[in-house]
């Protein structure tokens, strides 16, 4: 029947099965609004403008993405709103606590009905201003006291080099905040993501925030599909790795194609511009949507084992590479996340002793983002934590990329205890940490300075 | 004809005397023409996939996708309607 129908009846079973069997889903749609224009001389006016915007742009937006999501047929599993740093809307202030703010940020995403907001944010790459100091010291109050609410900080870039200083303070504050949260695992460590290189228009949460380039409102769709990919994979057991890449691409293809067209039907239907698609492998604790299922299925008994980085490596540019032939405008992180507590494979591979800390640190060097979603003792030293996420950034530094930490020092637990978060967060082993110190690094403070860019060997 | 007034609907689940009947009555109701229909059986499964035209629907399509899946329960089938864009999207640049 090729008259009326464009495509065969294989090629509809076959996103029928990507959606149904193997989730293919849109994993967010995220509205970005800027706050600049609400920012007052009055903290107490800035909320009730902050909270009186949020509420009138995204009024519709879950509506809308439940709407788009039904007419065709593809879950879109979150409705989420990034923020302009709130360091930059505070600071005129004047306060040194910016906590009223996350809790009118709070009440905003729940008035829309969506499930988190991102924006509790500063860029203190090369330093700080006053509302940045102030933001930091809300960190753990506004993380313990609300619930919708992700923070995220930048500290370093390719072209600023890294700010030491932050990295300290951020060592000292995670911890507070995973004592502030302590009967919930640590969990408002969770909703904080410490950035290298940080992306402007990232959808995904905890570390979207709406930054300062970016239009007044715009509508940018996170896209996942790990188990799209999987199966991909598992139907080709004899392909060789360049047959591989050639799947992987074609996969993520297709995968990025809806995120395409949800982004460019929600933002018609919202009278929003179209910002881009984040065409991230986002695992979830769903049977086969695994990245760690993923690098198995290429070949790996285990996530962890050596050769993981090289298909780590293949996968996030395959990815990539056939994303970018999808879609307009693609940005955010795309590539493949790999955190530990919300991919089952990743949580087996460190449960099994195949997957440690060093391992995961330099998968990072060759994926989308970083050190995302584990757990360490909760008496790890604040300046271990520090210079974990030191070195991260001395990563995504040095190699031009973004990379993150979203670590959880989880109270009171030791290595092999399980955190368990719920929901989208999942659980969390607590894994081992090189207890030698690096306290006197730490210490020193000051800025690395911005990499060569020349004679990059 | 565009593809912004079709729809494709697919049936899925084990075969049983008047799937296509049921499935027929519910869109004739609506106002719905069908365009095309391939069935075929893959491994024991129904597998029904039909093009119809929403242009004259009485209903609104989530009211419409509400009876589909409705008849869909009494017949012990899954019946699933997309607008024809998603597969354009997926396979077609």
């Amino acid at each position: 029947m090729p008259s009326l129908f464009s495509f065969t009846p294989e090629e509809i079973l076959e996103t029928i099965r990507m959606i149904q069997v193997e989730n293919l889903d849109i994993r967010t749609i995220t509205m970005g609004i800027s706050l600049r224009d609400c920012a007052t001389a009055s903290l107490a006016e800035t909320c009730r403008r902050v909270y009186d915007k949020i509420t009138r742009l995204a009024a519709d937006l879950v509506a809308v993405g439940e709407e788009v999501a039904a007419t065709y047929g593809i879950p879109i599993v979150n409705k989420r709103i990034a923020v302009t740093p709130i360091a930059q809307v505070g600071e005129p202030s004047g306060e040194d606590d910016f906590t009223p703010l996350a809790r009118a940020l709070d009440r905003a995403a729940e008035a829309v009905g969506v499930n988190f907001i991102g924006g509790f944010s500063a860029l203190v790459h090369k330093g700080f201003t006053r509302g940045d100091r102030a933001l930091f010291n809300s960190l753990p109050e506004a993380l313990a006291t609300t619930e919708r609410v992700c923070a995220s900080v930048n500290v370093a870039t390719t072209k600023a080099g890294m700010n030491m200083d932050a990295i300290a303070w951020l060592g000292h504050l995670i911890k507070e905040t995973a004592s502030l949260t302590a009967s919930q695992g640590g969990l408002g460590c969770a909703k904080l993501v410490t950035f290298c290189n940080a992306p402007e228009d990232n959808p995904f949460m905890a570390g979207a925030f709406h930054g300062p380039g970016e239009p007044e409102c715009v509508i940018n769709v996170g896209i996942s599909g790990p188990g799209a990919v999987l199966a991909a994979i598992r139907q080709y057991p004899g392909a060789n790795l360049g047959q591989l890449a050639t799947i992987i691409k074609n996969t993520a293809f297709k995968v990025t194609r809806m995120g395409e067209l949800v982004g460019r039907e929600v933002s018609a239907r919202l009278g929003v511009p179209f910002g881009i698609v984040d065409l991230s492998l986002a695992p979830t604790n769903a049977q086969g949507d695994s990245v760690a299922e993923i690098l198995e299925a290429i070949g790996l008994e285990r996530c962890g084992a050596h050769g993981t980085t090289a298909a780590l490596a293949l996968l996030n540019d395959a990815v990539k590479k056939g994303g970018a032939m999808a879609s307009s405008y693609v940005g955010g992180l795309s590539g493949a996340f790999i955190p530990v507590s919300e991919d089952n494979g990743m949580i087996q591979a460190v449960e099994s002793g195949a997957l440690s800390l060093e391992k995961l640190e330099a998968m990072t060097a060759v994926c989308s983002v970083g050190l995302d979603m584990f757990a360490i003792p909760g008496d790890t030293p604040a300046e271990v934590i520090a210079a974990i996420i030191a070195d991260e950034a001395a990563i995504g530094m040095i190699n031009n990329k973004t990379t993150a930490v979203r670590v959880i020092p989880a109270p009171g637990k030791k290595p092999g205890d399980m955190v368990e978060f719920g929901g989208l967060l999942g659980r969390a082993p607590v894994m081992e940490v090189n207890t030698f110190s690096p306290a006197a690094l730490v210490r020193r403070g000051g800025r690395i300075p911005a990499p060569l860019q020349a004679l990059g060997n | 004809m565009t593809n912004d007034e079709r729809a494709i609907i697919t049936v899925l689940g084990r075969d049983r005397v008047g799937i296509l009947a049921g499935i027929t009555a519910v869109l004739a109701e609506a106002n719905v023409n069908i365009l095309d229909i391939s069935q075929t059986i893959l491994q024991e499964f129904f597998t029904m996939i039909m093009i119809v035209d929403l242009k004259e629907s009485s209903l609104a399509f989530n009211e419409l996708q509400e009876q589909l899946k409705e008849k869909g329960k009494d017949l012990g089938v899954q019946v699933t309607i997309q607008r024809a864009d998603v597969f354009k999207f997926m396979h077609r640049i």
